[in-house]
């Protein structure tokens, strides 16, 4: 019997789709994945899906922690890393894509409930939490690991969101608490072990998400040594610290007294984990590929000369993740600035600027997307928008912008000044590329390279040196804390975070009509309410014509063919540890 | 001789004294004069967030508010009498010599330096033998057959190692003896000679011969330069004149005499390289002085940036203190004068 030509192409369809099918499956509860390696195989899906526990899972740092003391860390990789060890009320759900972007409890027993307004927060803590002593968790251990993060004279890395929005009637620290249990704050109640109450001076209806900050791990105050807690944490988590050389390396094993029933989000795979500090990062880079080593920890991708060796092997490639970031880098354009004060004059710089230029300024397509607006496409509720013609024109448009100059008074352009940090060469290139692209329509930019140490605190984020040495564009970036429209947007567009003193971020955005909308999503506790504010705000910006918006980022992931269950959390925007695992 | 010695230990001590002084200022005045206010130096030690309550805090607790003179003696009295920090709950004591504490990590400075100082000093010293043997055996050997291929080649490979820097040659080696071939730990690794002596010096030999070959390079230059000058003095004549065997000749009063400026600079060299390797630390990730240098001033952390700065200056004075007196001992002139 002979086949037909279109049996058999048939027939070879349906191989190749059981195929597909035997390589791309599912877990049952909407997570797919797949075994085949490929590029961005662990991009909103997992790659080698794993339950299979055991072997030493390796990692290095090129740098030093901030902190491994959950009061006292603000990096992102950080406070994925952290979860291995600690346990905070909620944490973002272990999942790829969009649903990794998503709270789910942790400690607590279920999300907060919010009461009076957003203003009061209750959590139910769960039954059977130990520390690594065996001693029981209480809702005293999580109120006093929260109080001991308010003492920024001890922790000054960590975050000030529980100092900026808990009723902290003059408590400062329990180190200067007169109350024998050390737990005077009135703002944290404890009715019982297993209750634990928020008391807020402001509604803040996304406070789920401050839950969610490491500084809600509980630390137990007979074992709090301060400053040096960090030599050992005392875990919650499914790993304890076995080896803990400050600077230099740490070793993770297994805690046994955490218990998966109470967990249902950790799948605690490796047996091991070894973490190295201060490792060349070229170095790191040639020990991923030559297979010598499982994770660069920092999460930020691999360095530029590595970029450009993967992406033009094949092989290589397939072993590699192109991760978006909740990351803009940007320009900020100043309206305290003479001609800049003009609407016009600053939609000129909009339509003027080659967007691509700024783009290849960070590498190209693998550093990130050409941004058309200011919300990177990974916060929940953002909404793509172009008002700038940067997709129709990507080099610039030039009519637009002369157009606009016009209206502006300023047919002829203007000259002002442009401020990036020395350090950075994408800055510097990204500079570069705007003072050719703007000379085109008249807009004369003079170059102003600032030390990236000082650049926010005396320069750029000083309003009264930027006004005064009329820097008229400052080229910026910002990453969310959490991937969440008020994460992303109050430290940058909310007028009421600017401080004379310097040090800001937000570098001349001050519309009232914005904070009203800020204020307006901090009360609304129903989330798709809430997610429809945030694009509103990021039109209100782009209309104003505040920020330039530059290149949504992407950190290109290397992903050695050893690891298991691993996949890129848009939560964190790289691999997620706390589900990763290593093939023995 | 005694009275030599005690003078130039006196001058070491003064001299530690004005290092001190001179980086105190880089890092304190010169912000001030340039206008920055307590605060905005104390901005650089809180987190991204920080309002300026916690600024004024920080700059209190740093002492940034006091006058110079009153922070640099505390800082002085640290290193002589020792200070207290507070570590939150409890008030501990930094004993003598006590540099402070790191503004950014908050951990004591003087233990850290003493626990990198044995990366340092395994690094420097397992490099040092390698090419002061390898660099002046070359140098003389090229002295001796000028212009041979011997000579040329040698001088051709000292030029390349002159050339080529530690992060080139020191990634290259990693990569293809370390991670190509397996021959060789991969970097980061350091096992403490105390622990493992074999394991020591299995971890460090890519890093002692890429150090060494940078330095074996110019050594080999310098000791051939030195030998061919040497070789064409008259008591090198009157030496073979006597009957000398050639050995002799060489050895005894030819190298010797043009071992003179090589012990100088290898004093100089090695002082400096205790004070920190920091391209071949920062390459192969060893956990020493020079990645601490390197860290202290990314982050502008003053209590690290001092502790690095006297230590190594003291290293550079210990060395020259060292070779002075060895001047004395090659050369009786020196001692006389």
């Amino acid at each position: 019997m002979r086949r037909s030509r279109p049996a058999v192409a048939l027939v070879a369809a349906g191989a190749a789709l059981a195929l597909a099918l035997q390589a791309c499956g599912g877990d049952g509860s909407g997570t797919t994945s797949t075994t085949t390696a490929e590029f961005d195989a662990a991009v909103g899906k997992v790659f080698n899906p794993s339950d299979a526990k055991g072997g030493t899972l390796s990692m290095a740092n090129s740098g030093d922690w901030d902190s491994l003391d959950p009061a006292d860390t603000y990096y992102a990789y950080s406070w994925d890393f952290v979860r291995l060890y600690g346990r905070s009320l909620v944490m973002f759900a272990p999942k790829p894509g969009a649903e990794g972007t998503k709270l789910v409890p942790d400690l607590a027993e279920a999300l907060g409930v919010p009461s009076d307004n957003a203003k009061t927060w209750t959590y139910k803590l769960k039954q059977g939490i130990k520390f690594e002593d065996g001693t029981p968790v209480t809702s005293k251990d999580v109120k006093y690991g929260v109080e001991r993060s308010l003492d920024k004279d001890t922790f000054p890395n960590g975050p000030t969101y529980f100092n900026d929005f808990l009723d902290l009637q003059g408590y400062t620290s329990p180190y200067k608490d007169p109350s024998p249990d050390k737990l005077g704050l009135k703002a944290i109640e404890t009715p019982d072990d297993q209750t634990i109450v928020f008391k807020l001076k402001v509604p803040f209806a996304g406070f789920d998400y401050l839950a969610m900050l490491p500084a809600t791990i509980p630390v137990p105050q007979a074992k709090d040594t301060g400053t040096k807690y960090k030599e050992h944490v005392i875990s919650t988590g499914p790993y304890k610290f076995s080896v803990n050389n400050l600077g230099k390396n740490f070793t993770l094993v297994r805690n046994d007294q955490w218990d998966p029933a109470t967990d249902p989000n950790r799948k605690a795979l490796p047996d091991q984990i070894d973490v190295a500090l201060n490792v060349n990062a070229d170095d790191i880079d040639n020990r991923l590929l030559a297979g010598d080593l499982d994770v660069d920890v920092a999460g930020t991708g691999v360095q530029p000369a590595t970029q450009s060796k993967i992406l033009s092997d094949q092989n290589l490639r397939k072993n590699s993740d192109s991760a978006l970031v909740a990351r803009l880098w940007y320009a900020a354009i100043n309206p305290d600035v003479a001609p800049l004060n003009n609407i016009n004059c600053r939609k000129a710089v909009e339509y003027g600027t080659d967007h691509e230029g700024y783009q290849r300024a960070y590498g190209g397509p693998p550093g990130g997307d050409i941004a058309t607006n200011v919300l990177p496409p990974l916060i929940p509720g953002a909404q793509k928008f172009d008002l700038y013609n940067v997709e129709a024109k990507p080099n610039g448009d030039v009519d637009a912008a002369k157009q606009a100059l016009a209206a502006c008074g300023q047919p002829n352009g203007f000259a002002t000044n442009l401020s990036y940090r020395a350090e950075r060469p994408k800055e510097k290139a990204v500079a570069e590329s705007m003072q050719q692209s703007l000379a085109k329509v008249g807009i004369k930019l003079t170059l102003k390279p600032y030390p990236q140490g000082d650049y926010f605190k005396l320069y750029a984020g000083k309003p009264d040196y930027a006004k005064a040495n009329k820097l008229g564009l400052m080229i910026s970036g910002w990453a969310a804390d959490w991937p969440d429209g008020f994460g992303f947007l109050a430290q940058i567009a909310d007028s009421r975070v600017i401080r004379a003193a310097g040090g800001n971020t937000n570098l001349g955005i001050k519309i009232p009509a914005i904070d009203q909308m800020i204020d307006q999503a901090l009360a609304t506790t129903d989330l798709a309410a809430r997610e429809q504010i945030w694009p509103q705000i990021d039109k209100k910006i782009m209309e104003e014509a505040l920020i330039l918006p530059g290149v949504w980022a992407r950190g290109l992931l290397y992903r050695p063919p050893a690891l298991t269950n691993v996949y890129v959390s848009d939560a964190f925007q790289m691999y997620d540890y706390a589900s990763m695992g290593v093939k023995q | 001789m005694v009275a030599y010695v005690l003078r130039r230990l006196v001058a070491a001590v003064v001299l530690l004294f004005v290092v001190s002084v001179v980086t105190f200022a880089i890092f304190f005045l010169v912000p001030r004069i340039a206008g920055a206010t307590a605060e905005d130096l104390a901005s650089r030690y809180v987190g991204k967030t920080a309002g300026p309550e916690q600024l004024k805090e920080m700059a209190d607790k740093l002492g940034f508010d006091d006058p110079l003179y009153v922070q640099y003696g505390r800082f002085a009295k640290g290193l002589v009498a020792g200070a207290d920090f507070s570590t939150g709950p409890t008030v501990e004591h930094c004993p003598a010599p006590c540099f402070g504490y790191s503004f950014i990590t908050q951990n004591p400075v003087w233990p850290d330096l003493v626990d990198r100082l044995g990366v340092t000093m395994s690094l420097a010293a397992g490099a040092a033998i390698i090419w002061l043997v390898v660099g002046v055996s070359i140098g003389v050997l090229s002295a001796l057959r000028k212009g041979s291929i011997f000579d040329r080649g040698a001088m051709g490979v000292a030029l390349a190692g002159v050339s080529l820097p530690i992060f080139f040659t020191g990634l290259l080696a990693l990569s293809i003896f370390a991670y190509n071939l397996g021959w060789f730990p991969p970097g980061g690794s350091y096992t403490a000679i105390t622990e493992n002596p074999g394991q020591w010096a299995y971890d460090l030999i890519l890093p002692w011969i890429t150090l060494a070959f940078l330095y074996a390079a110019a050594y080999a230059r310098l000791t051939r330069a030195g030998m061919l000058e040497t070789m064409n003095e008259d008591f090198i004549r009157t030496a073979r004149a006597k009957g000398l065997v050639e050995r002799t000749v060489v050895v005894k009063h030819g190298l010797r005499y043009a071992l003179t400026p090589i012990v100088t600079i290898f004093g100089l060299d090695l002082g400096l390289l205790l004070g920190g390797a920091i391209l071949t630390e920062s390459t192969f990730s060893l956990p020493g002085i020079g990645k601490y240098a390197v860290d202290a001033v990314t982050n502008n952390d003053l209590p690290k940036v001092l502790g690095v700065v006297m230590l190594g200056a003291f290293f550079i004075i210990l060395a020259n203190l060292i070779v002075d007196i060895t001047y004395a001992v090659i050369d009786p002139r020196v001692r006389l004068s």
